[in-house]
């Protein structure tokens, strides 16, 4: 046999969303309820004291960076779990005995992953729709930017997932590194609104370039330019498969 | 003969710096049972894992059915199916679906009639719904089993089969394997049980700290290394063995009915017919003859001992 194996992505594919689906419940409530409690947090009780930001209520203002979060924490979370668990168990004998590729498995794992982080990102939107008036400006432009999001941000926990030895590991990047970032990246505010020096320091945080790009979309402008944005999921993308591509080369973690 | 899989200077390093295989040389014909035979620590479960794609070796060539394990990797999996030594399963999955998922892991398009098959000749059908969690050790083996057949492999590794498995899922076990063999599945077992070898095996392979000390056929070894023993039912019981017998170092048995006498089948002189004539001379009367070929155990004992002496 050559060729593609597209049987073994669609299996792979498979098997990740119904691994879903056992706790879809809380899977797709959870997002529902943490965006509502935002909107009453800060969108009712603080955002009505609040003016507006560059000319947008804040209730819809946090909406890009609500979703950014909540797509962050998904890709990450499922993209490392679907690969951490069978190193875990010991059932990824069967996948590196399989005739299947570095480049299958990575966009059947991903794939899955990304497809769940953008079903919990589109119900986080609906949902902010029974608390704001939310216009889009650019429709288009944040679908693609969302599926954008979600795979670069699978591929980033796909390689946590490989890396990581223990539960411990698959859960500090993401608690201790992306979060904090998250915080601090913009998504309940404005850069503008801070005071150097920490306006320029928040310039080095990469997040800050990926809400900002995702918040263009709906409103037509954002902290920093669009290009900006483009360039940095680029970069995230292309440095997320440089290092998958190392990985399967050397069987780092995965093959003895 | 057509080889299935050939290896030739396999060598492994771990990342340990440990060398688990110093340069073996293997060619499995189709259709065989080969028994890999060694004491643990040996290198059976790291000679399989390469041949599999699960360990990267460090030297060396391997083909199966022709293709290169690592340049057509593609070609050599597709011919393999795998039943590792350790258990692991998707706990939550019900049996069907996992050995589905594995049909198509491996490229294969669907057929529930192949499925069916499989689940039934494990006696896994009517567990087919159960999750995996809900199985015995046992069944969860089958199910791995199941698995490694789904996608009709030409050669099938099973890597310890039936260790810290009960004495009917062994017998089970054993059924099944020479069920497999009648249709053409080439069968690479891994076994530290002597007997495992002994009852299935057509050939046995030898492996002792990374090195295949001998491959040969079962019966070709037994015969070349075997000892026998010769049991001499005697007409008369004897009370103790007469010190004219002292040179064949025979041993009385069954309260003097019998007198036992092991001889190696290779040895110039086996020293048989001058013990019978000895009876003969001595007037001890006997009734019957019986020659047994000892197991496999006594050989691999002899093997490894050899080694150590060598
Ligand atoms: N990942 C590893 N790193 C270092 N040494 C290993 C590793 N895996 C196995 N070994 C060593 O290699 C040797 C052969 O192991 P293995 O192939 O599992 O033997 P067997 O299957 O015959 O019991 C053992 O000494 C084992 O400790
Ligand atoms: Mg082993």
């Amino acid at each position: 046999m050559s060729g593609f194996n597209h049987r073994a992505i669609w299996s792979i594919y498979k098997f990740e969303l119904h691994r879903f689906r056992r706790t879809w419940l809380t899977g797709l409530l959870v997002p529902v309820i943490t965006t509502s409690l935002y909107f009453v947090v800060f969108g009712g009780a603080i955002g009505s004291r609040m003016t507006q930001i560059d000319g947008i209520p804040y209730a819809a203002f946090i909406v890009p960076g609500l979703i950014m979060m909540s797509m962050f924490t998904e890709s990450i979370f499922n993209a490392s779990f679907g690969i951490y668990m069978p190193k875990f168990t010991g059932t990824i004998y069967e996948l590196l005995s399989a005739p299947v590729s570095a480049v299958e498995t990575v966009i059947a794992y991903v794939g899955a992953a990304a497809t769940k982080s953008l079903i919990v990102g589109s119900i986080i939107f609906l949902t902010a729709h029974l608390f704001v008036d939310l216009p889009v400006a650019h429709p288009l432009a944040m679908a693609g930017f969302m599926i954008l999001i979600a795979v670069s941000f699978c591929l980033f926990g796909f390689i946590l997932g490989i890396w990581a030895q223990s539960f411990e590991q698959l859960q500090v990047i993401p608690l201790l590194i992306v979060m904090p970032m998250t915080f601090l990246g913009g998504a309940f505010y404005s850069i503008h609104m801070l005071a150097e020096p920490w306006r320029t320091i928040t310039l080095f945080n990469p997040i800050v370039y990926l809400i900002s790009g995702f918040r263009w979309t709906f409103f037509g402008r954002g902290d920093v330019g669009i290009e900006f944005s483009l360039l940095f999921i680029a970069g995230m993308l292309a440095l997320c498969l440089g290092i998958i591509g190392w990985m399967f080369r050397t069987g780092y973690r995965l093959k003895k | 003969m057509a080889s299935i899989i050939s290896i030739t200077g396999l060598t492994k390093s771990y990342a340990s710096g440990f060398q688990a295989l110093k340069g073996v040389d293997l060619d499995i014909e189709e259709g065989e049972i080969f028994a890999l035979l060694g004491p643990n620590g040996a290198g059976k479960t790291t000679m399989i894992s390469i041949v599999c794609g699960n360990v990267r070796p460090s030297g060396g060539r391997v083909t199966v059915a022709g293709h290169d394990i690592i340049t057509d990797y593609r070609g050599s999996r597709s011919a393999i199916g795998l039943v590792p030594q350790e258990l692991s399963t998707d706990q939550f999955e019900r049996v069907i679906d996992t050995v589905t998922f594995s049909r198509g892991l491996f490229g294969k398009p669907r057929n529930d009639a192949y499925i069916e098959k499989v689940l039934r000749d494990l006696s896994l059908w009517d567990k087919r719904n159960n999750k995996i969690l809900e199985l015995s050790g046992g069944m969860k083996r089958r199910v791995m089993i199941a698995k490694a057949l789904s996608h009709e492999p030409r050669v099938l590794f099973l890597d310890e089969p039936t260790a810290g498995v009960d004495v009917e899922l062994r017998r089970d076990m054993w059924k099944l394997i020479g069920e497999l063999r009648l249709t053409g599945v080439t069968i690479i077992l891994t076994t530290h049980y002597i007997e495992e070898a002994e009852e299935m095996a057509d050939r046995v392979g030898v492996i002792n700290k990374g090195e295949l000390v001998l491959v040969e056929e079962k019966a070709t070894l037994m015969k070349k290394l075997g000892k026998k023993t010769l049991t001499v039912t005697l007409s008369e019981p004897l009370s103790a063995v007469p010190p004219e017998l002292g040179e064949w170092h025979v041993t009385l048995k069954s309260d003097g009915h019998e007198i036992e006498y092991v001889f190696d089948t290779r040895a110039e002189r086996t020293g048989v017919s001058t013990l019978l004539r000895k009876l003969g001379d001595l007037g001890i009367g006997y009734k019957d003859l019986n020659t047994q070929q000892s197991s496999l155990e006594d050989i691999f004992v002899s093997l490894v001992h050899r080694e150590k002496a060598a």
